[in-house]
């Protein structure tokens, strides 16, 4: 057999052998999380918040912490894309023939994308005691912003990319602005990829422990202000699931589930979303 | 020959080191087809884009010189380089529509001039589409993307597009290459009849396209302009050596 022949068959080998650890460890994440949540995602779970405090009562659910993570990946992700967009646009139309400062900026939110989440909490706390803010929601989405606009910019900017020159120019030849040109032209071209960025960077809001930690604090309650800490679900898992009483760490399992089908839901709609705005788009 | 809409002297553009259009002096007469022609990477297309400041969007580029537009050098302008580039129709290598309906590429430069009564614009968009020969192919799916047209149809669109914001000049860079013969020939008809209102600049590498209509040619060699003159004398009694292999066939 000669060399080539021995070559082809190890690389698929390796492919086929990585393909099958993935997939299987993947299965077997999804497979425990539900198997310890879903027994114990019951409507009482979904609808009432702890009762007689989070870490040591037994009754109660885990609503405090959906609505609040839901309260602050929402209110994140509408910051990021505030900010976001508007720097993505601006770099791949109006200073995209500024090749030098463009890749500055690229290489600096691949940077701040790099930075782990913890030293992002890190920061907020500085922020807020350098503010007098005491931990709330508030401080959570600002913290939460900061750490998913780098992943937000990224991912518009790469479907950005993609729109070709000839477009460019034939936007600008008809006599638009360069603001026209972003989000009459370049906006509408990338929808279904803008859709998707901007989804899994709510996925990674939603998700995030470590950059909440010392900046949404946690309460039994469902806030009712920005300046009120708010539960959150990765730090419901994180706090109950330590607890010595079953019922607790029970709540722990099923806020687990529950981030689960969120993210779940998310990636779904991302699908559908990218497939529908894709009508318009031309394929050159 | 018709008095000049276009002047260009010295012109000079690099990008980055690169010296792409060297002294460049020409003149680009009013409401004829001006053809600009040479092997491929000769700056024929760096040329016609420096018309309307394309140029501007490619890194490290760097201009001197003028190009006078009806008196006005637009190198180096206080006009807002929107106006400029709506003077300018641009039909492009291959068709580039706008990620919108077909009623809506039409639309658009009206729209972004600020003319959005309905009414006004359906009249337009008829118009238009029935100047570039395609509104009886396509009046039936004016809400349908403009994607799903077929290549000819699309570069029609963009003509008619570009014909819609009311230019004085339509530049085309090899419009017709990646057209099926039907649409070149349809195409170039178009580009006959409409020298009557518009001066066109076109870029070309096919020879016997630029015979058949050109009144003026630019013929260009290393981004240098090697003859120009008027159609007629340029392919009877060229003067170069160069031009005359070129015109020969002995390279492309």
């Amino acid at each position: 057999m000669d060399l080539r022949k021995i070559e082809e068959i190890f690389f698929r080998i390796l492919m086929f052998c990585s393909t099958v650890i993935i997939a299987v460890s993947l299965i077997i994440i999804i497979f425990s999380t539900f198997y310890k949540g879903l027994p114990h995602l019951t409507w009482e779970m979904i609808s009432k918040t702890p009762k007689g405090g989070f870490y040591f009562g037994k009754e109660g659910g885990i609503l405090n912490a959906i609505v609040g993570s839901l309260y602050l990946s929402f209110g994140a992700t509408i910051l990021a894309i505030l900010f976001g967009l508007p720097l993505a646009l601006f770099l791949n139309v109006h200073i995209a023939h500024r090749r030098k400062l463009v890749n500055v900026v690229r290489f600096v939110m691949d940077l701040l994308w790099g930075v782990p989440s913890i030293v992002y909490g890190a920061f907020g706390f500085t922020i807020m005691v350098f503010f007098g803010i005491r931990a709330s929601l508030l401080a959570g989405i600002i913290t939460v912003t900061l750490f998913i606009i780098p992943i937000m910019v990224r991912g518009i900017d790469e479907v950005l990319q993609s729109v070709p020159r000839g477009l460019h120019e034939s936007s600008l030849s008809l006599g638009s602005t360069r603001a026209e040109t972003a989000y009459k032209v370049f906006l509408k071209q990338s929808v279904p990829g803008v859709v998707t960025a901007i989804l899994l960077s709510f996925g990674r809001a939603i998700g995030d422990a470590a950059s909440i930690l010392f900046t949404t604090g946690y309460t039994d309650h469902i806030p009712t202000s920005l300046s009120q800490p708010t539960a959150t679900l990765p730090l419901a898992i994180f706090f109950q699931l330590s607890s010595p009483i079953p019922q607790v760490r029970d709540r722990a399992y099923a806020a687990a589930a529950v981030l689960f089908i969120i993210i779940l839901i998310i990636s779904i709609l991302s699908r559908f979303f990218s497939k529908r705005y894709q009508k318009n788009k031309i394929n050159f | 020959m018709n008095k000049p809409k276009i002047n260009i002297q010295d012109l000079n553009l690099y990008y980055g080191k690169q010296h792409i259009l060297k002294n460049i002096n020409t003149i680009i007469p009013e409401r004829q087809i001006t053809v600009i022609m040479g092997p491929s990477g000769c700056g024929k297309t760096t040329l016609m884009k420096s018309l309307n400041r394309l140029t501007d969007l490619t890194p490290d580029c760097s201009v001197s010189g003028k190009i006078m537009i009806d008196g006005q050098n637009i190198l180096n302008t206080t006009e807002d380089i929107t106006k400029i580039r709506k003077k300018m129709g641009l039909l492009a290598q291959r068709p580039y529509p706008l990620p919108m309906s077909i009623y809506n590429n039409v639309a658009y430069g009206l729209r972004i001039s600020g003319r959005k009564k309905r009414r006004f614009l359906d009249k337009r968009v008829e118009h238009y589409l029935r100047q570039v020969n395609l509104w009886n192919e396509v009046k039936d799916r004016l809400k349908e993307p403009a994607g799903t047209l077929s290549i000819g149809q699309q570069q029609r669109l963009c003509l008619a597009r570009g014909l819609a914001v009311d230019p004085e000049i339509i530049l085309a860079d090899e419009p017709t290459s990646a057209l099926d013969p039907i649409s070149s020939q349809t195409i170039e008809e178009k580009f006959k009849e409409l020298k009557n209102q518009f001066t066109i600049v076109m870029v070309t590498h096919i020879l016997r396209q630029a015979k058949r209509i050109a009144d003026y040619v630019i013929f260009m060699y290393l981004g240098e302009i090697i003859e120009q003159g008027p159609a007629k004398d340029f392919f009877e009694n060229p003067q170069e050596e160069i031009t005359k292999d070129y015109l020969k066939g002995l390279f492309y």
